[in-house]
């Protein structure tokens, strides 16, 4: 899947909210978007609001970036995401490549 | 309302009712552990989930009242009348506040405040205050008298450790480990928190529904170890959560580490994180751990590590941490909560209206398929009436299944009536027992919901006026102990509810007294005993001499009779002096479908409900003027509805009689034709029509004609009239 001669960069806005009732929906979104390019922006300053089921998305996105060799950044948090990120303490690791460093034993 | 909180409104309203029913067994049996547990159980499961959704109010009020449970369970206090009826005040107030949350309000207003505050402090005063210790007044109360930490006291700085990793299904069950994580927040202090998601896959298999979080938490707080489990109570089996208690031993962190799925350096790395272990902690521990693994275990055999990881359980005991009672008692109740979670997984809860949807749907199919069958029968083709024959089997079956579905057991609703029951006897000063037998007995939902109004009023009738006070039952030589039977059983197609006491029965004098008074009956007309009992469920009709503010306003009877109408049911009344007086609420199973067995007359087809036909057979010449035949000796009435209806044209040559039997009473009924069984979905007759007497409803058949659907008790009643008075009433009025 990872094409290295793209450098594209692509820009995603989230406007609903970040719950279980549009995960699903949400997950195909994001995983489609993150495949089509090889910087993916992620606009969440309009979701108002966000559950573990959300947030597990963002982990799953990082993580995808990071297995595919891409990039996926959080450009804007509303106050819901800020909130919940801080809440399970991953703002360093969203921050920070290396994610999960035990990960690297797999 | 969101979904959880109506989840939540819905559950505790049976936690409530649980509640209710034990309290009021507790009455008779104070000293029951079962029955303690039980509402110590209830009371607790909605702190646990008011907490969750974050409803304080609710959580304040409660935790005072588990509060008093806990020491009652404990044999702090004991249980008495007084107690019972002040936690009964309370689980009302449960219920009140639970309103408040439903109703969407932020808090409940303040006649309710004060309402709950007066209790509340009732509670303080004579219970709590008393019972010894002093009284835990908030969900972080410390335990600390009860638990014996390692360290030989609680060291208020150190923090608990707790390892959590939720179940898959926690999300699509509808509980966020957010809220669980706060609500634990309102415990105490989290000092850091991890999160792990190492069991989520890559994201071609990951279920965006399911969850995959773990957490690592440091927790400052003053609670004991069995607050902080109940935190989880709602998630306890889709979780698994690992509590270890401020300065544990560092071999317990090891045995942690080892049990949590994931691999040992980078949990160790998560606690040296979290400043639950430092550095060389891990590092020396790791190290033990891995030599004390190669040892055979022949050579160390005191090793705790060698042998086989003992339970969280054992640990803790070892430890003295906690005592070994309490870890029996959460094994108990860890099962209970299980079992109970086990239970709910084989229920679905879905929405009414999708139900009765499908109802509709499966009613319109009965009418196709219908149709199909007269097609196929029409078209002669043995093969297409056999597929056909299958097809109508089948949706028959899901006929039957669909309709079972809306089916629940009266008990529920009967139970209701202890507490009723007992709260007025109460306040007449009168000692009733209640009987409830046939509980079990099945009927349509939408029956259920409107048949607890009017058996209400026929309950609190017999409370008020039915049974005597107890020294006018000594007097008449009867036990002052009252009785009030609720019984409930199935007779052909329809459900019986009976309501019986053993007071002092109708007075039939006092009833045509009055009857005449109110210019019901005239003066000196003469009336059967059920005509007379029947009186009472007429509009503006009381025989009570003293209006109490249960009963006896004269409102109430005629709309018990109206209520029960409307539901296609009738009730009877039958009764003897001194001896009691028995209700029965006759009512159809269900309101939508029915077997029917269709017959013809003149034109038009009728549909007779099968499960009332007993059988059929030829009308021998009869007498033109005669309404009734000898059925093997019995006499047996009956009614031509070519009459009934007033049908144009000739009588057939042959006629048939379907003998039916409604209500212990047998008639017959005369008919040109009988066309067999049908399938029949009801639709009901229209307002202008409600005055129609003989006539239940209409269905469509399946050439696309009306046929009416016979009401067989009104016919089975009219034509017993017609043969008691002169046969000109026989038309019917």
């Amino acid at each position: 899947m990872t094409d290295k001669a793209r450098t594209s960069s692509q820009r995603l806005a989230i406007v609903e909210d970040m719950t279980i009732y549009n995960a699903a929906a949400q997950k195909s979104s994001l995983i489609e978007a993150l495949g089509a390019c090889d910087e993916l922006e992620l606009d969440l300053s309009a979701v108002a609001e966000i559950d573990t089921a959300g947030f597990q998305l963002l982990v799953l996105l990082k993580r995808e970036a990071l297995r595919r060799g891409k990039q996926a950044r959080i450009v804007a948090h509303s106050a819901a995401v800020r909130e919940l990120v801080d809440f399970y303490n991953m703002a360093a690791e969203f921050g920070d490549p290396m994610l999960i460093p035990a990960q690297e034993a797999r | 309302m969101d979904e959880i909180t109506s989840v939540f409104v819905t559950e505790s309203r049976e936690q409530l009712a649980a509640m209710e029913s034990a309290l009021l067994e507790l009455e008779n049996s104070p000293d029951d552990a079962d029955i303690l547990g039980a509402i110590f159980r209830a009371a607790h499961t909605i702190k646990g989930g008011a907490g969750v959704i974050e409803c304080n109010f609710l959580v304040a009020f409660t935790h005072v009242v588990e509060s008093a449970l806990d020491k009652l369970r404990n044999g702090e206090i004991n249980a008495n009348a007084d107690l019972v009826a002040l936690l009964l005040a309370c689980s009302d107030h449960m219920g009140n506040l639970i309103g408040v949350l439903e109703s969407g309000a932020e808090a409940p207003d303040a006649e309710l405040q004060g309402e709950g505050d007066a209790l509340l402090a009732r509670l303080q005063r004579d219970w709590l205050n008393a019972g010894g210790a002093d009284a835990a007044t908030h969900p972080a109360a410390p335990a600390a008298d009860a638990v014996l930490s390692s360290g030989g006291g609680v060291v208020e700085t150190d923090c608990w450790h707790i390892s959590l990793r939720f179940g898959p299904d926690v999300l699509r069950g509808g509980m966020d480990p957010l809220s669980f994580l706060r609500y634990l927040g309102s415990l105490g202090s989290i000092e850091r928190l991890e999160t792990i998601a190492d069991a989520m896959p890559a994201a071609d298999e990951m279920d965006p529904e399911a969850c995959y979080l773990g957490f690592e938490i440091s927790f400052a707080s003053s609670a004991d170890k069995a607050a902080i489990e109940r935190v989880f109570d709602f998630v306890r089996d889709e979780c698994t959560l690992h509590i270890l208690p401020p300065r544990s031993k560092l071999a317990d962190y090891m045995q942690l580490v080892m049990a949590l799925p994931e691999d040992s350096m980078r949990l160790g790395e998560i606690l040296v994180r979290i400043g639950a272990l430092t550095q060389a902690e891990l590092e020396e521990g790791l190290a033990t751990q891995n030599a004390a693994a190669l040892l055979p275990p022949d050579e160390d055999e005191d090793s705790a590590l060698a042998a086989p990881p003992p339970q969280l359980g054992e640990i803790l005991v070892e430890q003295k941490v906690v005592q070994p009672e309490l870890v029996e008692a959460a094994v108990v109740k860890q099962k209970q909560v299980s079992d109970k979670k086990a239970a709910e997984a084989r229920l679905i809860r879905i929405p009414a209206d999708k139900l009765d949807r499908l109802i509709d749907l499966v009613g319109e199919l009965v009418i196709a398929g219908a149709s199909v069958n007269l097609l196929a029968s029409r078209a002669g083709q043995a093969d297409l009436t056999e597929a056909t024959s299958i097809v109508s089997r089948l949706v028959e079956s899901i006929r039957d299944s669909a309709l079972q579905l809306r089916m629940v057991q009266i008990g529920e609703t009967f139970n209701r009536f202890n507490r009723v029951v007992r709260d007025v006897s109460r306040e007449l000063g009168k000692d009733i027992e209640l009987v409830i037998s046939g509980g079990e007995t099945e009927l349509d939902k939408s029956v259920v919901e409107k048949i607890g109004d009017p058996l209400m009023h026929l309950v609190r009738n017999a409370i008020d006026h039915g049974i005597e006070p107890p020294e006018v039952r000594a007097e008449h030589g009867k036990d002052p102990r009252g009785r009030l039977e609720l019984n409930a059983f199935h007779d052909s197609g329809s459900i019986v509810i009976e309501i019986v006491d053993d007071g002092a029965g109708l007075n039939r004098d006092k009833i045509t007294r009055k009857a005449v008074e109110r210019g019901i009956i005239a003066a000196g007309q003469t009336l059967s005993d059920n005509e007379i009992y029947g009186l009472i469920f007429e509009a503006g009709f009381s025989t009570a001499e003293q209006v109490s503010n249960l009963s006896g306003r004269g409102v109430g009877m005629d709309v018990v009779k109206r209520n029960i109408q409307s539901l296609r049911g009738r009730v009877e009344v039958d009764s003897k002096v001194g001896e009691g007086t028995r209700f029965s609420i006759r009512l159809p199973l269900t309101l939508a479908i029915i077997d029917g067995f269709l017959v013809g007359a003149g034109e038009a087809s009728y549909v007779v409900p099968l499960d009332m036909v007993v059988e059929c057979m030829e009308l021998q010449d009869q007498p033109r003027d005669r309404n009734y035949l000898n059925l093997r000796g019995e006499v047996l009435p009956f009614i031509r509805l070519r009459e009934l209806f007033e049908l144009p044209g000739a009588r057939p040559k042959r006629e048939n009689v379907v003998v039916v039997k409604a209500a212990g009473q047998k008639a017959g009924i005369v008919v040109d034709q009988l066309l067999g069984e049908f399938q029949t979905v009801i639709k009901p007759l229209g307002h202008l029509f409600r005055n129609l007497r003989g006539i239940g409803g209409s269905t469509i058949l399946g050439s696309g004609e009306v046929a009416l659907i016979l009401d067989v008790q009104a016919l089975a009643q009219l034509a017993a009239r017609g043969e008691d008075h002169a046969h000109d009433t026989a038309h019917g009025r």
